[in-house]
């Protein structure tokens, strides 16, 4: 049923306690700084050279590049986020991420590719709450001195049929 | 039950609120409109390459698949079984020889004929269907096709405009003009607009909204009321086309049109990495914003190098669907499939140029709702007749819009202007 490629380990290797801790504050902070409508300091938790894509799990399992946002590296990112505070209209809301614990895959060119299941509720400004999007995360860090940095994030909507619209980011 | 529509006007520049509201009503447009005289948008002849390729689509709030048969030829069919009214087809695309309902088995042939039913004939001379019962009068509805140049529409009517008539000159230049070479399909995004759908088939003929809501347009000169451009029509007025031309404003024009317009600004920000806007004009006309909006739920839409299509899907009074579909060329090199990935962050549900149309046909949607009797008030660019203009400050096609969808519900304003 699936075309998703599978996330079975490529080889079996020991993910040291560092790291883990390191994502996992990485994961905290990612969902927290949106949340709290830290933009800006979330594009922070990426490095220079960055990847952030949101594709849908329908043209996944098509294998269809489509993507709903693609910033190939920092700027982009952050002229995005420009874009939002400046720029843009979009449904006055606030944002909640429910992160599940990463799964490992393994090292490749210096970081970690991990993944992790998401859930994103949107509650407007008279408290209504509805939930605005689940899929996942794939995404690789570099650990350092017990830091985890981003080097991309592809997040795979399971939700394709967007409510309203997609401003703030996933 | 007979609608009456009081348009206080004879040129539909005022349109009752409760139109977008009234549940009989959504129901007769789906009978009047979607099941009328008209060519509904289905989908592309590249998502169906195959003998057997299938994919299902909708027809106002009716579910469709059109199929390719194993002779090649393309069908639709209205996605209901013959027995017990299940869907046929569950998935969103496939390649099946035929298609069998899961409830009892009934087959259906790639054009949709019913052609097989499980123990029809009863089991050891028990049970079984009534020995006339006839399976091709009770295979479900189909729909009349037509192919222009890979472009597929399909209409419920028995008889009406050829598709080259109710597309106009300018409808069919413009499919050949986007299709003029095979296609690849890049893939879909959808959005679900908590409004009524005739909100965005209006959103597509208001070419005053695009540069005042979309400030990304004008922030970075991909779209300004200052470009040459304009509106073009077919002769009823039913399709309308926004259009501009590259460059062919500068930066001076039009700081000094929008100077002192609430709330947008030109020299806000620089973009940090600009690839997004890199635009070489691909087309033989030079327009980098071209997008014909086909009654009553198709739309084709280039913003410099994305390009793609939309279907409307209703979903209820209150709500509709946005279906695009993006492609490129069959014979774009790698670089430029990338180009026109990255320039997919302007549209869809996040689109830097299109994210804030959700939002401003949903609290048009909340304000409304208890408003039945007042009206919206169309009359930017004029009123009286409705004429193609070389200028795009006008929200005059909506008017046209709403002229042949009165006329289609029987309920035209008296001496209303077509
Ligand atoms: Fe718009």
């Amino acid at each position: 049923m699936s075309a998703v490629p599978p996330a079975a380990p490529l080889a079996a290797f020991d993910v040291p306690r560092e790291v883990r801790d390191a994502v996992g504050d990485l994961l905290a902070a990612y969902g927290l700084l949106i949340d709290e409508d830290k933009l800006e300091d979330w594009v922070a938790l990426f490095d220079d050279a960055c990847d952030y894509k949101v594709v849908t799990r329908e043209n996944v399992e098509q294998g269809l590049p489509n993507v709903l946002i693609w910033c190939d590296n920092k700027d982009m990112l952050s002229d995005r986020v420009h874009s939002y505070r400046h720029v843009n209209e979009y449904n006055l809301h606030w944002d909640r991420h429910v992160i599940g614990p990463p799964r490992f895959l393994g090292q490749q060119d210096g970081a970690w590719r991990f993944e992790a299941s998401y859930a994103l509720f949107q509650t407007d400004l008279e408290g209504a709450s509805r939930l605005f999007s689940v899929g996942r995360y794939r995404m690789a860090a570099s650990v350092a001195s017990g830091a985890a940095r981003l080097r991309s994030v592809e997040v795979v909507a399971d939700t394709g049929l967007v409510p309203s619209l997609l401003a703030t980011p996933i | 039950m007979a609608l009456a529509v009081d348009w206080q006007r004879d040129d539909y520049s005022r349109v009752p609120y409760w139109l977008y509201h009234d549940e009989e009503l959504y129901a007769q447009e789906m009978e009047r409109i979607f099941r009328g005289p008209v060519w509904n948008y289905l989908c592309l002849e590249a998502e169906i390459p195959q003998p057997g390729d299938f994919r299902t689509t909708w027809v106002g709030d009716t579910p469709v698949v059109v199929s390719r048969a194993k002779d090649g030829t393309i069908h639709a069919f209205v996605n209901r079984c013959a027995h017990r009214g299940a869907m046929i087809v569950r998935k969103t695309h496939g390649n099946a020889p035929d298609h069998v309902c899961i409830y009892h088995r009934w087959c259906y042939s790639g054009d949709g004929t019913l052609v097989g039913i499980p123990f029809r004939k009863g089991l050891k001379g028990e049970g079984g269907m009534p020995a006339d019962f006839d399976m091709k009068a009770a295979s479900p509805r189909k729909l009349r096709i037509a192919n222009c140049c890979g472009v597929i529409f399909g209409t419920f009517a028995e008889t009406c405009e050829t598709v080259e008539d109710y597309l106009g000159a300018f409808g069919m230049g413009m499919v050949k003009r986007f299709f003029h070479k095979p296609i690849k399909i890049l893939g879909y995004s959808r959005q679900l607009i908590a409004g009524n759908w005739k909100l965005y088939a209006e959103n597509l003929r208001d070419t005053y909204h695009a540069s005042l809501l979309h400030e990304f347009f004008v922030t970075y000169g991909v779209d300004r009321a200052t470009q040459k451009g304009g509106v073009k029509m077919d002769a009823r007025h039913r399709h309308n086309m926004n259009h501009a031309y590259t460059a062919t404003d500068t930066q001076e024009e039009a700081r000094a049109a929008y100077a002192g317009q609430q709330g947008v600004a030109l020299d806000r920000m620089q973009l940090k990495d600009s690839k997004l806007l890199q635009h070489v004009p691909e087309f033989a006309d030079r327009m980098n914003l071209a997008a014909p909006a086909f009654f009553p739920n198709g739309l084709l839409i280039q913003i410099n190098h994305s390009l793609g299509t939309r279907q409307i899907r209703p979903k209820g009074v209150g709500a509709h669907e946005v279906f695009q579909t993006l492609f490129g060329y069959a014979d774009d090199t790698p670089e430029m499939t990338r180009h026109r990935l990255i320039s997919a962050n302007l549209v869809g549900p996040a689109g830097l140029v299109s994210m804030e149309d959700g939002e401003a046909i949903e609290i048009v949607q909340k304000a409304t709702k208890r408003e039945g009797a007042a009206a919206t008030v169309i009359e930017m660019g004029g009123r009286g007749p409705v004429k193609d203009l070389a200028h795009r400050v006008t929200e005059t096609p909506i008017r046209g819009f709403w002229s042949y969808w009165a006329e289609l519900m029987g309920v035209e304003a008296p001496g209303g202007i077509r």
